[in-house]
C-alpha cells in the first residue's frame, strides 16, 4: 500500500525527516511514536502533501505510484486521508456540508456523478449512528465551538465518509479524556479493514490500548531508530524514549 | 390561470425570445455629448414628458450645477468628464447572431458555471432562438394577474402618462433632488427605469423582478426606480440579475425610492454584477447609487444586496424609520477582486418610537481591492426604545487587499440599545490545506469558505436568487489565492 523510501524533508531550510524508510500493507495498523520535534507531525504532513514541507530525498509510493509533486487534493482523490491534530474551523459551513462537497468532489476527481441527495443523507445518518454521533452535531458549522473530542470526533465521522484506503491519525488521542478517547478508537476499529491501512501518530501508549497496531516505530530526530511489535510500546511506557538515544 | 406562478413565467420565458420590439422605431437616436438645459428638456421631450415632469428635471438640474462630487468616499479613481458623456440613448438592438459558436467563449463559459440554460445563454447574448414564439402571451398573461390584484408594475416613462398623481406625489419625497450630486444629475436626466404601486391590503403574489419586465430593453445608465407599497401591503423586488452584464456605459448613476406605508412591508433584492474591469484595473463601471427607504407606522424595509461586480461601488441603501414601530433591515454581501473598490454601507435614520433596525454586512476582499462598510445608524431624540443590531464581518484574502469599517453612531435618546459587532478574519492557509485534504480543491474550498462566511445574507435572498448568489461568488473569486 504505502511505500516510503529513504525519505528526506525540510520546512524553512531546517531539515526534520532525515531518511525514513517505511513499508505498510493492507490490512495493517502502524504505531509511529516518539518524543516531542522527532518529526512524527512532519511525517504525516509531508505525506498528505502540505505545500510548505520540501521533499529533499527519497520517495513515498503509494501503491507503487510516487506522490512527488501531486496536489494534497490529488492524494485525497486516491485514497490517502489526514486526521488533524488541530481541526480546522470553517465558520457557516456545517459538518454535513462540508463532507458532501469532500465526497462529491472526489468523486468527480474519478470521473462519477455526484452521489445523490438521498443516499448522501443516508450514508451520513448510517455512519453517524455508527460512531455515536448525535445528528443535530451534523448540522453545525464544522469544528465552530466544538470541544476537543467533538473534533477528533468529526475527524473520524470524515475518515469513515470518505472510506480512504490509508488513514494516518495525527495525535488524534491528544487532549482527550478517556470516553471521548474510547469512541474514537471504536470508530478507528470498525473502520479498518483488509482491504486498507491505519498509520498513528502518537506520543502515548494509551492510545494502543484500543487500537492494537501490528507494528510500532520509534521516531527520533527525523530517523525510526527501532521497530518492533505492540510490546515495543509497553516498552516506550515503561522506559521512556531516552534509553533509545 | 389563476394559479400563474413566477416559476411558471420563467420556465416560459427561457425558451422565447427577448423582445425589443417596443423599442425599435428610436433605434437610432442618440443625443450628443454634454449637459445643459437645452439636453434636459429634450430627454423630457423625447419621452412625451408632461410640462411639471420636464419642470422637476430642469430644477434638478440647476441645483446639480450648485453641487460638487463627493470625495469622501473610501475611493480612488479618475472622476468623470460630465460634459463628454451623450444622455440620452434610446436601447439599441445588439446584433444578432446565428449560432452560440460566435459569442465570446469566456462569456459562454460563465453561463455554463451560472447554470443558464441553452436557450437562455442565446437570449443573453443576442442568438436567434429558432423556437416559435409568442412572448407578448407570456407578458399579457404576467400583467393580467399583477392587474387582477391592481399592482401597478411598468416602466417608469409610462408610470409619468399613465399615474402622475402617485409620481407627483412621490418622486423625489424620499431623496429629494438636493439630496446629493448623483441623485440631483439622476433626477435631472433619468433614462427610465420601474414603478411599482400594491394597492391598499394587497400581497403581492409573485416575485416582481426587473428580468420579467421583458418590454424594459435597457434602462440606461441613470436608471429610476420607484415603489410604493400601500397600507397593509406587501411586495417582494428583485433587481439585476446574474448573468454578466455587458455594458458599454461607464458611468451608472441609479436613484431608487421605496415608501412602505402603515403596515405595509418591501423587500427589496439586488444582485449586481456589472463589469468590474480587468485583472489589471483598466475599465469598469462606476456605480453611484442612491438608494433609500420611507417607513411609516408598523412598515418594514429590508434591503438585500449581492455586489460583486464594478470597479466603483458607491451606494448606501438606507432606511428612514419614520412611523413608530417601524423596522428597517440592511443584509449586503460586497465582494471586491482584482482592482475594485467598494464603499457601501447602510443608513437607519430612527424617528419613530420603539423602531428597530438590523444590519448584516460581509465584506469578501481579493486581490488588491479595497472593500469598505460605511454605515450610520442615528437615533434621534423623540425615538423612544429604539434599537439596532449591527454586525460587520470582512474577510481577506492574500496580502494585497484591504478591508475597512467605518461605523458613525448618533444617538440624542438615553432610552436606546444600540449594539455593534465587528470581526475580520483571513483565509489561512491552514483552512485551504484542510479543505485540500479532504479532497477539496483550492478554488471549491474559496467558495465554501466565502458562502459559509456570507451564509446569514444568502439565507435572505429568495430561493433561486440565493442559488445563482452562491455561484456568482464562487465566479467572482475563482483564482483569487494563488
Amino acid at each position: 500500500m504505502l511505500e516510503i523510501k529513504n525519505l528526506h524533508a525540510k520546512v524553512e531550510d531546517k531539515d526534520i525527516l532525515k531518511g525514513i524508510n517505511l513499508k505498510v500493507k493492507a490490512g495493517e495498523v502502524h504505531a509511529i511514536m516518539g518524543p516531542n520535534g522527532s518529526g512524527k507531525s512532519t511525517l504525516s504532513s509531508v505525506i498528505a502533501g502540505k505545500e510548505e514541507y520540501e521533499v529533499t530525498k527519497g520517495e513515498i509510493l503509494l501503491n507503487d505510484e510516487d506522490l512527488d509533486d501531486l496536489a494534497p487534493e490529488v492524494r485525497a482523490h486516491k485514497g490517502i486521508f489526514m486526521s488533524f491534530q488541530y481541526p480546522i474551523e470553517i465558520p457557516g459551513v456545517t459538518v454535513t456540508n462540508f463532507i458532501k462537497t469532500a465526497i462529491n468532489e472526489t468523486r468527480k476527481a474519478k470521473g462519477l456523478e455526484e452521489l445523490p441527495a438521498k443516499d448522501m443523507l443516508k450514508k451520513i445518518r448510517a455512519t453517524a449512528e455508527l460512531l455515536e454521533i448525535d445528528r443535530k452535531f451534523l448540522s453545525r458549522s464544522l469544528n465552530e465551538g466544538f470541544s476537543g473530542g467533538e473534533k477528533k470526533r468529526n475527524e473520524i465521522f470524515q475518515m469513515a465518509m470518505l472510506e480512504p484506503k490509508l488513514a494516518i491519525l495525527d495525535e488524534t488521542d491528544s487532549g482527550l479524556d478517556i470516553d471521548a478517547l474510547k469512541v474514537v478508537a471504536n470508530g478507528v476499529n470498525k473502520f479498518k479493514s483488509k482491504d486498507n491501512a491505519v498509520i498513528l501518530i502518537t506520543h502515548y501508549q494509551r492510545l494502543l490500548d484500543y487500537i492494537v497496531p501490528d507494528f510500532v516505530h520509534v521516531l527520533h530526530d527525523g530517523k525510526i531508530v527501532k521497530s518492533g511489535g505492540k510490546e515495543l510500546a509497553m516498552e516506550l511506557e515503561a522506559k521512556g524514549y531516552d534509553w533509545l538515544k | 390561470m389563476s394559479k400563474y406562478t413566477e416559476d411558471d413565467l420563467k420556465k416560459e420565458l427561457e425558451t422565447k425570445e427577448y423582445e425589443y420590439g417596443f423599442y425599435t422605431d428610436i433605434e437610432s437616436d442618440k443625443f450628443p455629448v454634454g449637459l445643459n438645459e437645452d439636453i434636459v428638456r429634450a430627454i423630457s421631450k423625447k419621452k412625451n414628458e408632461p410640462e411639471w415632469m420636464t419642470e422637476w428635471r430642469l430644477e434638478a438640474f440647476k441645483i446639480w450645477q450648485n453641487m460638487t462630487e463627493p470625495e469622501w468616499a473610501n475611493v480612488t479613481y479618475k472622476k468623470p468628464d460630465f460634459q463628454n458623456i451623450s444622455y440620452y440613448s434610446a436601447p439599441k438592438k445588439k446584433p444578432e447572431l446565428e449560432s452560440l459558436d460566435q459569442v465570446d467563449p469566456e462569456l459562454l463559459e460563465t453561463f455554463k458555471k451560472l447554470g443558464i440554460s441553452i436557450e437562455e445563454q442565446k437570449r443573453l447574448s443576442g442568438v436567434a432562438v429558432d423556437i416559435v414564439m409568442d412572448s407578448v402571451s407570456v407578458a399579457t398573461t404576467f400583467k393580467k394577474t399583477l392587474a387582477e390584484k391592481g399592482i401597478i408594475f411598468c416602466p417608469i416613462s409610462e408610470a409619468i402618462q399613465e399615474h402622475p398623481e402617485l409620481v407627483k406625489k412621490y418622486m423625489g419625497s424620499v431623496v429629494p433632488r438636493t439630496d446629493n450630486f448623483y441623485a440631483a444629475l439622476n433626477s435631472a436626466v433619468f433614462s427610465d427605469g420601474s414603478f411599482c404601486y400594491i394597492p391598499k391590503g394587497v400581497r403581492c403574489p409573485m416575485e416582481l423582478s426587473t428580468y420579467f419586465r421583458i418590454n424594459e430593453g435597457g434602462t440606461g445608465q441613470f436608471e429610476r426606480t420607484l415603489v410604493i407599497a400601500d397600507e397593509s401591503s406587501y411586495v417582494s423586488y428583485l433587481e439585476g440579475c446574474t448573468a454578466p452584464q455587458r455594458d458599454e456605459n461607464q458611468l451608472h448613476a441609479a436613484v431608487v425610492e421605496l415608501i412602505a406605508l402603515d403596515n405595509a412591508e418591501i423587500k427589496y433584492s439586488t444582485v449586481q454584477n456589472w463589469y468590474p474591469g480587468g485583472k489589471d484595473g483598466k475599465g469598469g463601471v462606476f456605480n453611484f447609487v442612491t438608494k433609500r427607504g420611507l417607513c411609516e407606522t408598523n412598515a418594514k424595509i429590508s434591503w438585500t444586496q449581492v455586489e460583486t461586480g464594478s470597479a466603483i461601488t458607491w451606494k448606501y441603501p438606507s432606511c428612514i424609520l419614520k412611523g413608530n414601530n417601524s423596522v428597517g433591515e440592511f443584509y449586503s454581501i460586497a465582494v471586491t477582486n482584482n482592482y475594485q473598490q467598494a464603499d457601501t454601507g447602510t443608513k437607519m435614520v430612527h424617528l419613530g418610537k420603539n423602531t428597530k433596525s438590523t444590519i448584516i454586512s460581509k465584506g469578501i476582499s481579493a486581490g488588491k481591492s479595497q472593500n469598505s462598510y460605511r454605515g450610520l445608524v442615528q437615533i434621534n431624540s423623540r425615538a423612544d426604545n429604539a434599537r439596532n443590531f449591527s454586525q460587520c464581518d470582512s474577510l481577506l484574502m492574500g496580502n494585497n487587499c484591504g478591508a475597512h469599517t467605518f461605523p458613525y453612531i448618533e444617538v440624542k435618546n438615553k432610552s436606546a440599545q444600540v449594539e455593534h459587532e465587528a470581526t475580520t478574519s483571513k483565509i489561512g492557509e491552514d483552512q485551504l490545506f484542510y479543505c485540500n485534504q479532504r479532497g477539496i480543491d483550492t478554488d471549491k474550498a474559496i467558495a465554501l469558505i466565502v458562502n459559509g462566511f456570507s451564509k446569514e445574507v444568502l439565507n435572505k435572498l429568495p430561493m433561486e436568487f440565493a442559488v445563482e448568489a452562491q455561484k456568482l461568488l464562487e465566479i467572482s473569486l475563482e483564482g483569487s489565492v494563488g
